[in-house]
């Protein structure tokens, strides 16, 4: 790493993450301007943008090559009143709260008052969301049985595709101006429609590209005062990519990384699209443009890592848009979840790894900083060369990069119906969610809370927690005769919350479609334009709604224990259990020995639980799946939970597998922290018993310890692990690296290991930002080093 | 094959240090040795017995006794050893039979030993040598590999540390190379017992005559079982002793390779 990388890296590590008003200042003056009364929504949502963009500040930091921050400054990220209007008491939570906290100065809080609220309270979509619920989902909702993601984050989830590297935004005209000029007003009753949004993409590719001019300005007025005269040249040579990309396609690689960062800024200035937006595939999409200017010698290997490591920096300047009440808990963390897609196969089948997938490698080792995030996909075709390459950077300890199965990705992505060629284009991004890059609308729609739905169960339609009736009467459980009976039930509860969901979800869609349309995202994704239609309205060739299943390892445990100790070997009762439950097992520390540690746990390749787990799995699978979304899609499963385990988890008292009351749930298809207890190879022939490929996403995390991975032949093992679980259709695998001991250490002097990066569940974070419960459960998950 | 049972003391599922690739380690109960620095005491007592469990040990001050031993059949076991096949293949692993003495076993084994090539698992013999000719006769054909034993080479030394005389596991070992087995030493590292010069002095030469001697793992002395001495109540005589440090490891390593020897630290 050089002086230049070292400095801008230290900027950004240290840049303290604080609430910037400009946003939400300039949106405010534009919505009041009486501009939008006289246009279409469309208009009005591009017209907006393009204010943002002309008035905002521009941005050029010292030594940096890449140029352009979402706010005024690193690290000062924007609030989105039009989604959600912060309160004064969300700023001060925003300011005071001891993890992922934003600092809020006195003038933002004036601002706040004085100007941000009294226009956008009861605008906002958030309290148009839960104006238009009704009481079956918010009593759900305020229970812990789901969340909602679009109430405070606008529907993004989508990676850009191979074809924003090769056109530029002139090029997106001219096929808005084709799409327009083919309108059929006579026989189509949407062209009035379609006309809006395709005006509305058009004014958002102007407004990319004045942008980029202001930055190209900038960076002229920079030179010319600047006295180094190598900064001076760069500073001319930035302005002359400003004004080329993202106008023109790119043509080098300088360019296409400044090319993809403005469509990034434009990405997430429109609306938070949380999460995920990013470059997807980028070994391969920058592959053309490296290996041409290495032929040609206009720059050296050693320029272009530069270049990539300023790109890094750029992410990471950014941190995710601050969050509060229920999605602060279930998505607790600064990252905005850009994860970077390496290796897999290409169009044609063959393997995709290259010389840059390597390159990029060494740059995600040297940089170690929480964004981007990225994972390796491994292939049937994959030389073992990445995978080790990449395990010896996981060895490290910062929790990336993560590993993906390419073939179980694109035979999920078939069985929804894609093409073959998009399938293989496709990746996996946000934690472990898989999509058709640059082709598809996945948003995740909510984290579904499994456990409580059989808590909820155990209680007869009862939230034990708060007395309130909010499920159906299925009956009373100490009068089930057969443990069936008791699934049964639970399986007409479940369904009972996936349709209240469903039908919420349905309801919000149509919000977001009519509200807030996002013309600058359709312009980037097929086939928004072709259709004329907008990315948040079914724009794109595929559209998936996503609810993601959470604590599937603790209800497996829990449904295990009701089975064996109630069912088959009658060790206590149902009323028994219950009764100790409610206390929390304090006063029955005997049965709560016998649920630890005489229960058959998930996790040990045991088929007793085992098939619980695929009986709980086919039930979520087939209430969910296929069940049409509005936007011509259908919903789909996936299997992982951030940190939604933590809060799902706090919102359920003691279970019948032995877990105390509000603590954490188990994490995607990983086992129950700590009762995992015949290795790793019995944890994936676990987790592999159920179909991972029905579902869009499944999550397994495994903690090492350093000493396991120390040597070439730990990594060797961990390759065959990992080789052995994608043969057996596994989605995903991550680890975590660490000894528990560094952590317990890391708990007691936060100031002291203010770099240690874990990977949670699907990302990874500083250690000392996550909250005590997330701490403690993570040095408890069991340490599979081998002794 | 005829069903047999045996008494095993542990199954270990990813066993990575127990011969190549990732294996699983079945642990025979009993063993005709008893060297003071044997990490795995439980497993020498012929039947199952009584060892305080960790668990109760942390939560209260009663302790409470687990069974460690049980009788299994088989074909429990192999269908054990099955679960983990996808990563035998990936990785070139196998079955690993450990102890104890699996020797001291020699239906149990046998059996096992059929059913795993039966199935086309990689299987590794881990022995102290010590039983009799003719039990390794019958089984020899179905191990693919040796993982053996040498501690001292002086009788006496032997004796006092281990219980048994080396005569018959020298036998054993020249019968094994004169089949052309593929066999790799194990030479445990107690210092001041077994890293004495002499003793290694006579261990190379010894062990530069034979050939089919694949390679010789030396394994570091390490404290971690002295917890399962306590919980047996059994005496714990090692100490004073403390384990080898890297640069005495290496040099050790040195030492043997000058007879000509392919040596690795560690299993
Ligand atoms: S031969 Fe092995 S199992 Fe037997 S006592 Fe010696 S070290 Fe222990």
């Amino acid at each position: 790493m050089n002086e230049r990388v070292k400095k801008l890296r230290e900027q950004s590590i240290n840049a303290k993450p604080s609430l910037s008003l400009e946003r939400a200042l300039l949106l405010t003056d534009f919505y009041q301007s009486g501009v939008i009364e006289k246009v279409s929504i469309p208009i009005a949502r591009a017209l907006a943008f393009k204010y943002l963009l002309e008035n905002k500040e521009i941005c050029i930091n010292d030594g940096e090559l890449i140029v352009g921050e979402r706010g005024p400054e690193p690290a000062a990220t924007p609030t989105y009143p039009e989604i959600c209007t912060h309160s004064m008491k969300d700023l001060e939570i925003l300011d005071t709260r001891s993890k992922i906290s934003f600092s809020v100065d006195e003038e933002t809080r004036q601002l706040t008052q004085e100007k941000i609220i009294p226009y956008w309270k009861g605008r906002s979509i958030r309290d148009q969301i839960f104006e238009k619920m009704d009481k079956g989902w918010i009593e759900a909702y305020d229970a812990g049985v789901f969340t909602e993601f679009m109430e405070q984050r606008a529907p993004g989830h989508t990676v850009a595709g191979r074809q924003i590297f090769q056109k530029g935004f002139l090029d997106y005209k001219k096929e808005i101006v084709e799409a327009l000029n083919s309108l059929d007003f006579d026989k189509d009753p949407e062209a009035h429609s379609k006309r809006e949004q395709l005006k509305a993409m058009e004014i958002a590719a102007d407004a990319i590209m004045i942008l980029a001019e202001r930055y190209s300005k900038k960076a002229i007025e920079l030179a010319k005062n600047e006295e180094d005269s190598k900064r001076k040249q760069e500073l001319e040579k930035i302005a002359e990519i400003c004004s080329y990309v993202p106008k023109n396609a790119p043509r080098t690689v300088w360019e296409t990384l400044q090319h993809y960062w403005f469509i990034h800024l434009g990405v997430i200035t429109e609306l938070n699209t949380w999460d995920s937006f990013n470059p997807g595939r980028l070994d391969q999409n920058l592959y053309p443009f490296f290996k041409k200017d290495l032929e040609e010698g206009i720059i050296s290997l050693e320029e272009i890592k530069e270049l990539l490591q300023c790109f890094w920096i750029k992410f990471n300047n950014q941190p995710a848009p601050p969050k509060v009440g229920v999605t602060a808990e279930e998505s607790n963390t600064y990252t905005d979840f850009c994860l970077i897609n390496l290796g897999g196969v290409k169009e044609d089948g063959s393997d995709a790894v290259n010389d840059l997938s390597y390159l990029i490698l060494d740059v995600i080792e040297e940089m170690r900083i929480l964004q981007p995030s990225s994972m390796v996909q491994i292939s049937k075709k994959s030389p073992d060369a990445i995978l080790k390459r990449a395990l010896k950077i996981v060895r490290t300890g910062f929790g990336q990069p993560s590993i993906f199965n390419t073939d179980a990705i694109i035979q999920e992505l078939l069985g929804q119906g894609k093409s073959i060629i998009d399938a293989r284009n496709g990746g996996a991004s946000g934690c472990v969610e898989t999509g058709a890059f640059g082709k598809e609308s996945y948003i995740l729609s909510g984290y579904f809370n499994l456990t409580k739905v059989l808590e909820i169960t155990l209680y007869n339609g009862k939230d034990p927690r708060t007395g309130n009736i909010i499920g159906l009467e299925t009956g009373v459980p100490s009068q089930f005769n057969t443990f069936d009976e008791l699934f049964e039930s639970f399986r007409l509860q479940l369904n009972y919350f996936i349709d209240i969901k469903i039908k919420g979800n349905n309801i919000i869609e149509r919000l977001w479609a009519n509200l807030l349309p996002s013309p600058f995202m359709s312009l980037l994704i097929d086939d928004c334009i072709e259709n004329g239609k907008d990315y948040n309205d079914g724009g794109a060739r595929y559209n998936t709604t996503y609810i993601q299943g959470v604590g599937l390892g603790t209800i497996t445990d829990s449904l295990s224990s009701l089975k064996y100790n109630i069912f088959d070997n009658k060790i206590t009762s149902m009323q028994e259990l219950l009764e100790s439950m409610e206390k929390n097992f304090e006063e029955n520390q005997e049965l709560w020995v016998k649920l630890i540690r005489e229960t058959p746990k998930y996790g040990n390749d045991d088929d007793y639980t085992d098939e619980l787990m695929n009986r709980v799995f086919n039930e979520f699978y087939t209430s969910v799946n296929g069940r049409p979304n509005t936007k011509g899609g259908c919903h789909r499963i996936n299997l992982l939970p951030t940190t939604a385990h933590v809060y799902f988890g706090s919102v359920i008292k003691a279970t019948p597998d032995g877990r105390k009351e509000f603590q954490p749930l188990s994490e995607g298809v990983s086992p129950v922290q700590g009762m995992d207890i015949k290795g790793p190879t019995a944890v994936i022939k676990s987790a592999s018993k159920i179909d991972h490929l029905k579902t869009g996403g499944t999550l397994l995390n495994q903690k090492f310890t350093p000493q396991f991975l120390a040597d070439d032949d730990g990594i060797s093992k961990l390759l065959y692990l990992i080789k052995s679980y994608f043969r057996l259709d596994g989605h995903h695998i991550q680890f975590n690296v660490v000894s528990a001991d560094t952590l317990r250490k890391a708990q007691k002097n936060p100031e002291l290991y203010r770099n240690l990066i874990v990977r949670v569940a699907g990302y990874s974070d500083y250690f000392i930002n996550l909250g005590e419960n997330l701490q403690n459960e993570i040095i408890e998950r069991t340490e599979h080093m081998s002794m | 094959m005829k069903e047999t049972k045996g008494i095993i003391f542990d199954i270990k599922r990813f066993a990575i240090h127990d011969g190549p690739g990732i294996r699983t380690t079945i642990f025979f109960k009993g063993c005709p040795l008893k060297c003071w620095w044997c990490a795995n005491p439980e497993g020498q007592k012929t039947d199952p017995e009584k060892i305080i469990s960790p668990f109760q040990l942390e939560e209260n001050d009663e302790c409470v006794k687990d069974i460690i031993g049980e009788e299994i059949s088989s074909q429990q076991v192999i269908d054990e050893i099955l679960k983990d096949r996808v990563f035998y293949e990936e990785s070139s692993g196998g079955v690993t039979f450990s102890g104890g003495e699996p020797l001291m076993q020699p239906e149990f084994l046998h059996s096992l030993l059929e059913l795993s090539k039966q199935e086309s698992i990689h299987t590794i013999l881990d022995t102290s040598g010590y039983a009799p000719q003719a039990i390794l006769e019958k089984i020899v054909d179905s191990v693919d590999l040796f993982l053996y034993d040498i501690k001292l080479l002086g009788n006496e030394e032997h004796m006092k540390y281990t219980g048994v005389s080396t005569e018959l596991i020298l036998q054993n070992l020249s019968f094994l190379v004169e089949r052309e087995q593929n066999i790799i030493i194990r030479i445990p590292i107690i210092p001041g017992i077994t890293d004495t010069s002499e003793n290694l002095a006579l261990i190379g030469s010894y062990l530069s005559e034979l050939k089919s001697i694949s390679r010789v793992d030396i394994l570091p002395y390490n404290e971690m079982s002295k917890a399962k001495y306590t919980r047996l109540e059994k005496p714990y005589e090692l100490n004073n002793i403390v384990p080898p440090i890297d640069e005495r490891m290496n040099e050790i390593k040195e030492k043997l390779e000058q007879f000509g020897l392919q040596v690795k630290i560690g299993g």
